[in-house]
């Protein structure tokens, strides 16, 4: 699948989860993960699961670790909302678990209507027991993913990377 | 009067959950289970004897469904049957629709209904007061679904389970009144590491 320049990180997030082990991709769609749910869907390697709610694919992560499977949550960080109360089974069961968040209400946010979730995106990951990952730059992705992955899937970790406004750029209104 | 399209009969809350559910099943070994919480987790606690091939909630209501799609994606080699309550399921329908276009061949949802919130003090769920959730299995884009509410259909519904080369949707409409009783380990962190080990086994 063709990258453009200004999207080429997005290839990186994918390329560099695929190759730590993540054969679930599981999400609902949003323009900051649009290059890995595309490639995704393309990949035959690979299992490409659209949600209808965020909080499916903290489930979807619990019940693929049983079977054996990594997998990767994809959304936006508004869904983060929806997810709080499973976050219990995977902090309680001590289930690996790895999320890539990209970020709204963040620096240069210009909704209102985004704010509020995006400021507390950060506290809520804190309150659950996360480890957070922050990029705010191109440069940095590929290395922060792996981190990321080595946190969640070798040590056990309730992962959490977040995609940055820095990185992703601010949507403009 | 009613046109035959329009003649379904009124949902009948009659069998005996901790006599349907085990019918239903039948060979417990040749399934992996996924448990919604209450009801749900102690049948199949009973079912299993609290196995190693069986993983229940306490708690995340609404998360079964989507967590036997994570564990049937992974391991498409076994049949992994979902038990989860009408209140359950009505907390996340929407797992419903994402299993359905993903329709694993080796995913099996068993949904008992009993009409009521039972582990809160037998409130009426919606399924009481008009909501059909195999209706909603069907709009989910579920190909294979059926109800089951009188003794004569549980042959049926257990052949759907057992034989089903897609996705399937089992209601099973029973009693209001509590299942098994069976103390099951109830520790989310012990019983994934019970599973796992007997996924290696």
């Amino acid at each position: 699948m063709e990258a453009t320049t200004e999207d080429r990180w997005q290839k990186v997030v994918y390329d560099t989860l695929k190759k730590n082990g993540v054969t679930i991709f599981s999400y609902v769609p949003d323009a900051g993960h649009r290059m890995a749910i595309d490639l995704s869907l393309a990949d035959p390697d690979v299992q490409s699961v659209a949600l209808t709610t965020e909080e499916e694919g903290v489930a979807l992560a619990a019940g693929a670790h049983l079977g054996g499977a990594k997998s990767a949550l994809l959304m936006q960080s508004s869904g983060l909302g929806n997810c709080i109360n499973f976050f219990s089974m995977i902090t309680g069961g001590k289930f690996p678990f790895l999320t890539v968040l990209s970020m709204r209400g963040d620096y240069g946010e210009g909704n209102p209507w985004q704010m509020g979730m995006g400021k507390a995106v950060r506290p809520i990951l804190d309150t659950m027991g996360f480890v957070t990952v922050e990029i705010t730059h191109k440069d940095e992705v590929e290395r922060a993913i792996d981190a990321a992955c080595t946190m969640a899937f070798q040590s056990g970790e309730a992962v959490a990377v977040l995609l940055t406004q820095k990185l992703i750029g601010a949507k403009k209104f | 009067m009613a046109k035959a399209s329009e003649a379904k009969s009124a949902p009948k809350f009659d069998l005996d959950r901790s006599v349907a559910v085990p019918q239903l099943i039948g060979e417990q070994k040749d399934f992996l289970f996924i448990g919604g919480l209450a009801g749900t987790a102690k049948d199949l606690a009973s079912i299993t004897k609290d196995g190693s091939n069986y993983y229940g909630m306490a708690g995340a209501m609404g998360a079964a469904v989507s967590m036997g799609l994570g564990l049937a994606l992974a391991r498409p080699d076994k049949k992994v049957i979902v038990a989860t309550g009408d209140g359950e399921l009505l907390m996340n329908v929407g797992s419903l629709a994402t299993a359905s276009i993903l329709n694993p061949p080796n995913l099996r949802i068993l949904c008992v209904d009993n009409g009521h919130y039972g582990e809160t003090g037998y409130q009426k769920s919606h399924t009481s007061l008009g909501v059909d959730l195999e209706q909603m299995a069907i709009g989910a884009g579920i190909k294979s679904t059926m109800t089951v509410e009188s003794q004569d259909q549980i042959a049926a519904g257990a052949r759907m389970l057992r034989e089903s080369n897609g996705t399937c949707f089992v209601l099973l409409r029973v009693k209001p009144e509590d299942g098994p009783k069976y103390k099951r380990d109830m520790d989310p962190a012990s019983t994934r590491v019970r599973f796992l080990l007997g996924m290696k086994g």
